[in-house]
């Protein structure tokens, strides 16, 4: 083995997690989608990265980026943890900027020697090197929402421009967004209660942004619009958008997105219903 | 106290129009200095604040067709003036495709920066625009604190990298810290840096060039790799950052034997022929000003020395045939702050 080679290969070593990137934008898209809180716990295994955002004990945003992603991925012990400020790290990934000129690409390597230890990321664009050292904190335990695929009731796959302008214009004077899922009429219905009155969006069964209806069961829930709201920022990256209900009304969304070398990442929200709907509205 | 003066073609307009949109992003008043060769723009924070201070020089021949002016008195043939920046940025604006442009000193109730704009119209008759800026005008005895500030000898002076690049590194750096160190040595090496608890981030620039300095004894037995450092804050560095017309290409001069060359790092035609030209036409006097600025660039591009006892100085200088060169400081920061 080269002197060089060599050398390298006992620097990484002392780092428990090693991954570069071609394009760091692959990595900051994916983030910006979920970043709605100022800390995120991020968790690396040798699959790729996982980071979580959580807000109020009631919705949690988890962003996949798998180890395909990054030209180079090695993690040394079975998982790594720590908790960053999501914010800060951001602002480092797009410090050469977050619309680069056209043909120059920001590269990225990022290092972790472990626990206690902080987050190196180097950064480098057209001969210009950037070294941040981010102080990672302890990570806290996040919350496990126990979704699981044979108690989901109802599923809806849309393509995202379908659900893109209701989600931006959502009538933000209403506290809660009501999503009635149904194999019969109204199918997938999205209502708002708000200052100038109530309104409902109702998605046909057979409508062309539909991908998959596999509806068992009417279901309304109701969900703090506060919280569903940042979603919003993955919907808008995303292509598909996956809309799936449990029995005990919990929501999960999960957004595929596709990055500038057409590669496809997940962002996935989950968000508990906000109460019981009165009998007499539902 | 007279002063009278008219800009007819339209590259000059644009020239002084957009140097007074630079002066209005820096600042919100400034002082407008008319002597019977030069209009000087002044801009005097005051340096142990961190603050910015800024003194633009025009040649009047080179931007007026007519320049008349009568000082205070004979010996002491000027005027100086105090006018809100964005007043005279936002009468210009009007001036775009102007058939002419006239400045002079009124007195209407109160004193005025009288600005009108001749309008080209389809009909034979032209349109004029008139703008009244109130001004203060600044007595002799306060004279002595708007004077050229020195630029002492600079322990490093170094070319700035691509602008768009610094900016967007020191906008992000602006959302952690308030407080950027910058150092730079001899050899081109440029570093932005910046400290907090919670995250430590360095931009190393490299291969940048020196501009030649103008008193090489002293630096000669200085290590090349000796980083100077300074100390300053983020929100006065962007705000000169951002009074910049952004210029993307770079282009440098060079001292080759007695005389100047252009030596250009850019594929624009444009910039290569103004290069070429400015080297041509740098006299004596324009070298004073270069040397005092420890830096030749022009074209939005900017240098930095930076000095321990006095910060930093970004000085740039546009091309000698608009006669205009702008020389900042931004005053070093007590650190710890």
């Amino acid at each position: 083995m080269p002197l060089l080679t060599q050398q390298i290969q006992d620097e990484d070593d002392q780092y428990s997690l090693v991954a570069s990137l071609d394009n760091v934008r692959n990595l900051s898209t994916i983030l910006k989608a979920i970043h709605f809180r100022e800390h995120a716990t991020c968790f690396a295994t040798k699959n790729g990265i996982k980071v979580t955002v959580e807000n109020a004990k009631c919705v949690q945003a988890n962003a996949f980026i798998q180890a395909g992603i990054f030209q180079e991925f090695k993690v040394q012990e079975e998982s790594v943890t720590f908790r960053i400020n999501l914010t800060v790290l951001l602002d480092c990934l797009s410090i050469f900027g977050s619309s680069p000129m056209p043909g120059t690409l920001t590269a990225l390597r990022m290092c972790y020697q472990g626990y206690g230890y902080p987050l190196m990321l180097f950064l480098e664009e057209g001969g210009v090197v950037t070294v941040c050292k981010i102080n990672t904190q302890e990570p806290e335990e996040t919350l496990d929402f126990d979704f699981c695929s044979t108690n989901v009731i109802n599923k809806i796959i849309l393509q995202s421009e379908g659900l893109r302008e209701a989600f931006s214009e959502l009538d933000m004077t209403s506290e809660v967004l009501q999503i009635t899922m149904s194999p019969d009429k109204p199918y997938f219905r999205l209502s708002t209660f708000g200052n100038a009155g109530s309104s409902h969006l109702d998605y046909p069964k057979d409508s062309d942004l539909m991908e998959a209806f596999h509806c068992n069961q009417t279901q309304v829930n109701r969900y703090k619009i506060s919280l569903l709201k940042p979603s919003t920022k993955a919907l808008v990256l995303s292509c598909k958008v996956s809309i799936r209900t449990d029995n005990r009304g919990f929501l999960s969304l999960q957004y595929m997105i596709r990055n500038e070398d057409g590669q496809i990442c997940f962002v996935e929200y989950y968000c508990c219903p906000d109460e019981e709907v009165p009998e007499s509205e539902s | 106290m007279r002063f009278r003066a008219k800009i007819v073609d339209g590259a000059c307009l644009n020239h002084f129009t957009r140097i007074s949109n630079m002066i209005a992003k820096l600042a919100k008043t400034c002082t407008l200095r008319i002597s019977p060769d030069k209009l000087n723009f002044i801009l005097c924070d005051k340096l142990a604040n961190g603050g910015v201070s800024m003194w633009c020089e025009l040649e009047q021949e080179n931007f007026f067709n007519e320049f008349q002016m009568e000082g205070v008195s004979a010996e002491n043939n000027e005027i100086y003036l105090e006018l809100t920046s964005e007043n005279l940025s936002r009468a210009l604006k009007t001036a775009q495709n102007a058939r002419a442009l006239k400045i002079k000193l009124t007195n209407k109730h109160f004193p005025c920066l009288t600005v009108s704009v001749e309008l080209l119209s389809m009909s034979s008759s032209s349109r004029i625009v008139t703008h009244d800026i109130p001004i203060k005008v600044i007595p002799r005895k306060l004279w002595k604190d708007l004077q050229e500030p020195v630029v002492p000898d600079p322990d490093v002076s170094i070319y700035l990298p691509v602008l768009k690049t610094m900016k967007s590194v020191v906008e992000k750096m602006k959302n952690i810290s308030n407080h950027l160190v910058i150092e730079a040595n001899l050899d081109g090496e440029l570093n932005l840096k910046i400290e907090t608890e919670l995250v430590c981030v360095t931009t190393h620039f490299k291969d940048l060039g020196n501009p030649p300095l103008a008193s090489e004894s002293t630096h000669q037995d200085r290590n090349v790799e000796h980083m100077a450092e300074v100390h300053i804050d983020i929100r006065k560095l962007l705000q000169f950052l951002a009074g910049q017309q952004v210029n993307p290409t770079k282009a440098l001069c060079k001292d080759v034997g007695r005389s100047w060359s252009a030596d250009c790092d850019t594929h624009d035609q444009l910039a290569r022929d103004m290069a070429e030209e400015a080297a041509q036409n740098i006299p004596g006097d324009q070298e004073r000003c270069l040397q005092a600025a420890c830096c030749l660039s022009f074209g939005g591009e900017l240098s930095v020395s930076t000095d321990k006892s006095w910060g930093l100085h970004l000085c740039s200088c546009s091309p000698p045939g608009g006669g205009l060169w702008v020389g900042k400081a931004l005053g070093k920061e007590a650190w710890p702050p």
